[in-house]
């Protein structure tokens, strides 16, 4: 056998491992000598930003994070609310960027792989994922091979696991061309009285490795999410982990089968840094130690050393802490299942992590101090500018209404993602109500009448252009699809996506966009329950645009009450709640049309949003509409041009007398629906006594959508349009070349004046 | 009528179709390990979707070879009814149970979504309870549905009246635009389409009900 002899460490290796000068001084105060290789390797994945905080904790803290729903909030591998009748939901979102970016199938399907073990190793069977995308530009020469390959990766793991896919959102920005966002959200259901923590406990109880054996794979994944991107960042491929969904799908299985018998005290996935970051938070939570044996971890390449080891991400992998004399009754499910299981430690009553191998011991650290006293920043931070704000009179209509309409519903950040979900297995457990391409997904808790609403939201350019608004909005969007679907809000799940946190404007936007955020999730009892954050997502010095992603999960307590998007019928009443003021700064039509990024977004009266919000809620419940849909990106023409595509049905709109159409159709107030509904008087009513402000449009009916009249678009045309640019654009610029130009004119229309 | 679901490791649609046949029977059905070597006494044996060994090889490829298909392919040759449903279809074709072979999607990508179909035959007992020239929907969900075989095995499958549902807007390139096919005795019949997905009314669909209402029926 060959002698492992370890690099010495000095300061120069520690920076090499991302440790700044001052952390290595800390360390060296902890250890009180030279650390091994192998423990220079444990304390730097642990003191990573990605595992640490260590730049975001202090204004995560602010985040309000309790509730009468919340049983579990941030800290455990995801968060825990109760649904009623002896049921909680547990979910989580969390980032995979930079593996996406360099490999963009692998970093993408193990994403998804890492956030189900996130929720699974709580005892909950997954029952949705959703995800959070964003692109850069279209015409960037990587974009298609980025969307092609996540979106591969994406269904090619979620469809095998057999967990729907049921929603998320994409966006196109040139600020993502260097570092794209895959944020991936996983649901479960389990027994409320049957939540498992990570938290070990017990002198002595056995320490069990189960799922894959641990190879090479992922060493320094989360030291490599924590740094910023340079040109070479494809050399860092070696370092994208690969996923074995089938693997996954045994293992939650055997998982949950041995979460039936009652051996566990403890549980949890290994994730970024692996094998070092189950066992130190297991121990380290219990105020225990833990001695692990690593010749006896199921390795799937020879000769591997100590560090690699502890540093491996390979997928598919799990720790746990049974009770003693449990080891049969464990093993004899995951032989079962065909699924490697070792004894690989025990816990000991020291408070040290010990790692031995072939008689040696390559570490030997004190957990409390590592913990306690890992690095956090309060860093510099500067408020973003104010910016100017836009008037209708600036942007006047080039065209007629309709053929701005036609430009939006055809606009990268508005076509039909139709591309992208029909990859995904969005059926299988055969309890999706409702699917990708409404406000909200619906999936029924199995075996009830109940329903759980999902979705992702969050409106980056907003965030740029102010963070405070941009951090409230997204939480106020998400809070707003649910309530669209007829669920009542319960809580949140935030995946944090901002640049370099050193630099003091990226930090401000990252407080901003938090104290936005709190604001809301106070405003709309939206708590925070689980979370991750992304920072350092630039490359070259380019920042993404502020991301505070938000995955909202609420509660239908009879899924029959729901609804959707669609016009349902001939003759409905098409209602707008809210207050119009025409907002147009950092608008699509700003945008899309005139090719201005600026302005101020709209702001959002948390007030008005509840009472809004509230009242659809209780309109829908009382079974008084028929369809329902937020207003946001593009406005209430774009909202309403949706409805009639999701339904097939056409409507005639009005708008009201001495609006301004520019702002009236395309301008993005918050807190704004539009719905159905067969009779409108007692939902002006309601609206009146509840101090909504409401008006009735038109009606529904037809095949073509008109607006005052003279602006008609054929939803066979609308529908053309809107489905045709992302199958357009993957197929590549050849096939673009034969297509018909986008500027393609309405058919059936006349002149207008508006 | 009592019904065994064979459960592959990988198989993911195995509650689903028990749920469906759970409506349809009134009783939840037996669900076998492939590594059983014996099938109780059952009227319907039913290969559920999913990702049998993770579709590494090729799609159905090991667990055609599980220790269990040998019990139903005996009885499949007594005549007892065998339904695979997406893998289950592509199980039963690797198992030389029924002709042709799934490949690859012509569009070379997985697809998820509702697909109008005809059905071609009522007189077996999967499909007793449509109407010959009836349009149904049910929903896809497979990265490997495009059905092939060889010219003679197409002249013959469509000769003996084998297809018992065909694709009105091919979505994967399958020859003859073939979504489900019997055997020569229309006694085993694998099919690409989810009608457990389209058995009740929260799936926005129910054309996949009369599936399992034709057979309570027949096997009753």
């Amino acid at each position: 056998m060959s002698v492992v002899i370890e690099p010495a460490v000095t300061p120069e290796l520690a920076a090499e491992h991302g440790l700044k000068s001052d952390e290595y001084q800390r360390l060296l105060e902890i250890t009180g000598r030279v650390p091994t290789f192998t423990e220079l390797g444990i304390v730097s994945v642990m003191w990573s930003e990605h595992c640490s905080y260590k730049s975001s904790k202090v204004w995560l803290r602010t985040l309000p994070t309790e509730g009468p729903h919340v049983i579990c909030g941030p800290g455990e591998n995801a968060g825990v609310v109760d649904i009623g009748d002896g049921q909680a939901a547990i979910f989580k979102m969390e980032s995979h960027n930079h593996p996406s970016f360099i490999e963009p199938y692998q970093g993408a399907a193990t994403g998804v792989g890492g956030i189900l073990r996130d929720v699974f190793t709580m005892g909950a069977r997954p029952v949705a994922n959703l995800n959070a995308l964003r692109f850069g530009s279209p015409d960037h020469p990587k974009t298609r091979h980025l969307i092609a390959g996540v979106v591969a990766g994406i269904g090619g793991y979620g469809n095998c696991v057999g967990v729907p896919t049921v929603g998320g959102e994409t966006n196109f920005h040139r600020a993502y061309n260097g570092n794209i966002l895959v944020n991936a959200m996983t649901v479960g259901v389990a027994p409320a009285d049957r939540i498992f923590y990570s938290k070990a406990a017990g002198i002595g109880n056995p320490v069990v490795y189960v799922g894959s054996k641990t190879g090479r794979d992922g060493i320094h994944g989360a030291t490599m999410a924590s740094a910023e991107f340079s040109d070479d960042s494809e050399e860092k491929r070696p370092t994208v982990q690969v996923g074995d969904p089938f693997t996954e799908k045994l293992l939650i299985e055997a998982c949950l089968e041995l979460m039936a018998t009652d051996v566990i005290v403890a549980i949890q996935d290994m994730g970024a840094a692996g094998l070092t970051s189950s066992s130190v938070e297991m121990a380290g939570k219990g105020g225990l130690g833990i001695e692990l044996d690593l010749d006896a971890v199921p390795c799937r390449e020879t000769a591997m050393t100590a560090y690699e080891i502890m540093l491996s991400e390979s997928q598919e992998r799990m720790l746990m802490v049974l009770k003693p004399g449990c080891e049969a009754v464990a093993r004899a499910i995951f032989d079962k299942w065909e699924l490697d299981f070792a004894v690989i430690g025990r816990l000991t009553d020291t408070g040290r992590l010990v790692l031995n191998k072939g008689g040696t011991t390559w570490a030997d650290l004190m957990i409390e101090p590592l913990v306690s006293r890992a690095p956090v920043y309060d860093r510099p931070w500067l408020p973003t500018p104010a910016a100017a704000w836009v008037s209708a009179d600036e942007v006047p209509l080039p065209c007629r209404p309709c053929e701005v309409l036609l430009r939006l519903m055809g606009c990268p950040d508005l076509a039909s993602r139709r591309w992208i979900w029909e990859q995904y297995d969005s059926q299988v457990g055969a309890d999706t109500v409702a699917g990708p391409g409404g406000d909200a997904a619906v999936v029924r808790i199995h075996g009830t009448g109940k329903a759980l609403a999902l979705t992702t939201d969050c409106t980056p350019r907003y965030c740029l252009a102010d963070p405070y608004q941009g951090g409230a909005q997204a939480v106020a969007e998400a809070w707003r699809n649910l309530t669209a679907v007829g669920a009542l809000p319960l809580a949140v799940t935030d995946n944090l996506n901002f640049g370099n946190p050193e630099k003091p404007l990226i930090m401000g936007q990252l407080v901003g966009c938090i104290q936005g955020m709190a604001a809301a999730c106070r405003a709309l009892d939206f708590p925070v329950v689980s979370g991750n954050v992304s920072l350092y997502n630039e490359t070259n010095g380019e920042a993404i645009l502020p991301t505070p992603a938000i995955g909202g999960l609420g509660l239908l307590r009879d899924v029959r009450r729901r609804v959707g998007l669609g016009f349902v019928a001939d003759g409905d009443m098409v209602i707008l709640l809210g207050e119009t003021r025409g907002h147009l700064g950092q608008s699509l039509y700003l945008r899309e049309i005139h090719g201005r990024e600026d302005g101020t977004p709209p702001p959002v009266d948390l007030g008005l949003e509840r009472r809004t919000g509230d009242l659809v809620r209780d309109l829908i419940n009382d079974g008084l509409v028929t369809a329902c849909h937020d207003l946001s990106d593009g406005g209430l023409a774009v909202a309403a041009a949706e409805m009639a595509l999701a339904g097939d049905r056409g409507a005639e709109l009005v708008l009201p007398i001495g609006v301004d159409p520019i702002g009236f159709l395309f301008g993005e107030d918050q807190a704004r629906y539009l719905l159905t509904a067969a009779d409108s008087v007692q939902i002006l009513h309601r609206a009146g006594a509840a101090g909504v402000p409401a008006c009735v449009l038109g009606t529904t009916g037809g095949t073509v959508l008109t607006i005052n009249r003279c602006n008609a678009i054929s939803l066979v045309q609308l529908r053309a349009v809107h489905e045709r640019w992302l199958p357009q654009l993957m197929a590549g610029p050849a096939a673009a070349a034969g297509c018909p130009p986008d500027s393609e004119r309405p058919v059936g229309a006349t002149g207008c004046g508006c | 009528m009592k019904a065994a679901v064979i459960v592959f490791p990988g198989s993911n649609c195995d509650r689903d179709v028990a749920v469906a046949l759970a409506q349809a029977t009134g009783a939840a059905p037996l669900m076998v390990w492939h590594h059983a070597g014996e099938l109780p006494a059952v009227d319907l044996i039913v290969l559920p979707g999913g990702f049998s060994h993770g579709d590494y090889l090729r799609s159905g490829a090991m667990a055609a070879r599980a220790p269990i298909m040998r019990a139903v392919a005996e009885r499949a040759a007594a005549g007892v009814r065998v339904l695979g449903i997406c893998n289950g279809f592509q199980i039963l074709t690797e198992a030389g149970l029924l002709p042709g072979a799934l490949m690859r999607n012509a569009g070379l990508k997985f697809i998820c979504r509702t697909v109008g179909l005809r059905v071609e035959r009522a007189d077996s007992a999967f499909t007793a309870a449509y109407r010959v020239g009836q349009e149904i929907a049910l929903p896809i969900a497979h990265a490997d549905g495009n059905f092939f075989a060889d010219d003679e095995t197409l002249k013959r499958v469509e000769g003996e009246g084998q297809v018992a549902f065909r694709y009105l807007d091919n979505p994967n390139g399958s020859a003859h635009d073939i979504a489900g096919v019997l055997n020569r005795g229309g006694t085993v019949l694998g099919l690409m389409p989810h009608p457990e997905r389209a058995s009740e009314p929260a799936h926005g669909g129910t054309d996949g009900q009369a599936l399992f209402q034709g057979l309570v029926a027949a096997l009753s």
